[in-house]
């Protein structure tokens, strides 16, 4: 197990779909200064979203072709979800004290599980996710599962798509501006609610491919899949610069690689040895998160804010 | 004094009352601008200057007041569809995107417009005003200098092609050369045609080029009158222009 392009491939996987979700952090947090601690909850009812689109169709589907239909529900419960409580949970908090949204996005998280658990058919157990048959891939000495072939095509597909969207289109420069100083960008004629809507939106957009992805890799979802992959999520967006996109795909991809290597590599230092395999695997996340933020706050391609008017 | 109005001034501001929480920082100002003048308002720090021009262009709500542009009211419009009525507003301070190229921010100028050719035809003609501009298009703003970033924020309000211009302290920091350089351009722009109405703390420079002046202090308009009448006016002379 402990070779070197394998753990590599894993942190990829891993990394790939921490980044995707790191994107919904980094885009509002850019734009309206919040962490939106739901986004995990966004992600996982993304997940539930994709599932019950499998579950609506014909028993004995191809899953290729289903895919893309699980991937368009997914997308849709979670921008619902995630444009919702944008407009009912954050809006009427814009400008009130920045611990009164942060405690409604914990309130929220737990309502949102609350919900799926009680009120999803079987919500309270995991709902097994359907998995593509067959053999897996070996890429240059690594084994890859056919499902997560999908994670390595979307997350870069994904990202050039929102780096076209915000360096090229009137929109993406308006929200550019917005980022940059919201209230000289109304008086640009731009209308700075509904760009907020739409950060929103393509956060909860890329939870939801993300979410696919997690289900295709793990084989399963369930209402609490996205407390611990939101925090990941979230200190990905630490790591690579809160408030960069390029930082949020970067840092996910940084964190994935550390913490599979970690728990690869870690029991071969001495003394370390209980400290090695997947028991602690949880635990790299954070103690690179702290590292971050001791050694360089700002993260990875993070700016200092100093130019913030 | 008393300000002249006509039957349609372009703006006209009626008992404008704007807070911030309980301080009253505009305490029930009136005044008009027609079209083709250039109209100031001077003043301390604090006097109100500024959030009067914030309100105007939708960015504070006010607390009470009318405010009526192009014969329409402007009251309860969001800020985003002001520009749209033809108001632009350069802000204290430039407030440029300085993330953001010139030639981008000067786009942004331009977002509720829909004619590409009009635009770079403006955006050449805001080079023309401002060479320097044009020489570094493709340069942040943010790493303008405080003259340069003016330049930019004026060049930027213009690009919506407004009825209205107001700017707002844009001499601040800057060195007398660059300072005179933009008076300068605010009465090239006087003489295209462009009204204006501008807040400034060099009163001396202000009501040389204005054709009305209101002189305002803790909130409220104390006195009004021509540019000329305001600059060789007593109190005025004593109060801000640094005489004894």
């Amino acid at each position: 197990m402990n070779e070197l392009p394998q753990q590599l491939a894993n942190g990829l996987i891993l990394g790939a779909m921490y980044g995707l979700i790191a994107i919904g952090y980094t885009m509002v947090y850019g734009i309206v200064q919040l962490i939106n601690f739901a986004h995990g909850e966004i992600f996982m009812v993304g997940g539930f979203g994709a599932l019950t689109v499998f579950l609506l169709l014909p028993s004995g589907v191809n899953l290729l072709y289903a895919l893309p239909l699980m991937l368009i529900g997914a997308v849709l419960v979670a921008v619902l979800v995630g444009v919702a409580a944008e407009r009912f949970a954050y809006r009427p908090l814009r400008g009130a004290p920045r611990l009164a949204p942060l405690i409604t996005a914990i309130g929220l998280s737990i309502a949102l599980q609350q919900a799926v658990w009680k009120w999803y058919p079987e919500g309270n157990k995991a709902r097994v996710f359907p998995q593509f048959k067959g053999d897996s891939f070996q890429i240059l000495g690594a084994t890859v599962q056919r499902g997560d072939i999908f994670v390595l095509v979307a997350a870069p597909v994904c990202m050039i798509a929102l780096g076209f969207f915000v360096s090229r289109t009137r929109s993406g420069r308006a929200m550019q501006a917005t980022a940059q100083d919201p209230d000289t960008a109304k008086l640009m004629g731009i209308n700075t609610d509904r760009i907020i809507v739409l950060a929103f939106a393509i956060g909860a957009a890329f939870a939801g491919v993300a979410a696919v992805a997690y289900g295709l890799r793990t084989g399963e979802v369930q209402f609490r899949m996205g407390f611990i992959l939101g925090l990941k999520a979230f200190t990905a967006a630490v790591l690579g610069g809160i408030g960069n996109i390029y930082g949020a795909m970067l840092g996910g991809v940084v964190l994935g690689v550390a913490e599979a290597l970690a728990t690869g590599y870690i029991e071969d230092i001495p003394g370390m040895q209980q400290f090695g395999g997947g028991a602690w695997k949880d635990v790299w996340a954070f103690v690179l998160l702290i590292l971050v933020l001791l050694l360089r706050p700002q993260g990875l391609l993070g700016e200092r804010v100093a130019d913030r008017a | 004094m008393t300000t002249p109005t006509s039957a349609h001034p372009l703006l006209q501001v009626e008992d404008l009352r704007v807070a911030y929480g309980k301080i009253e920082a505009v305490k029930g100002i009136s005044f008009s601008v027609e079209a083709g003048q250039v109209v100031t308002l001077i003043g301390t720090n604090g006097a109100g200057k500024t959030t009067t021009l914030r309100t105007l262009s939708g960015l504070l709500k006010p607390l009470a007041g009318k405010i009526t542009f192009d014969g329409a009211p402007l009251t309860g419009v969001p800020a985003h569809k002001i520009v749209e009525r033809g108001l632009a507003h350069s802000p204290e301070g430039r407030r440029l995107f300085p993330r953001l190229t010139i030639a981008e921010n000067l786009k942004l100028g331009a977002f509720l417009r829909k004619d590409p050719v009009g635009i770079e035809a403006d955006i050449r003609r805001v080079y023309e005003l401002f060479p320097i501009l044009g020489e570094r298009s493709r340069q942040a703003s943010g790493t303008l200098s405080g003259g340069e970033q003016q330049m930019l924020a004026m060049g930027r309000a213009l690009m919506s092609r407004p009825k209205l211009l107001m700017l707002d302290e844009p001499s601040m920091g800057l060195s007398p050369i660059m300072m005179q350089k933009i008076m300068d351009t605010i009465r090239e722009l006087r003489t295209q045609g462009t009204t204006i109405l501008l807040v400034e703390q060099n009163a001396q420079a202000a009501l040389s080029l204005a054709d009305h002046g209101h002189v305002m202090e803790t909130g409220t308009v104390v006195l009004s009158g021509t540019g000329q009448e305001l600059l060789h006016d007593e109190s005025v002379r004593k109060a801000y222009l640094g005489e004894d």
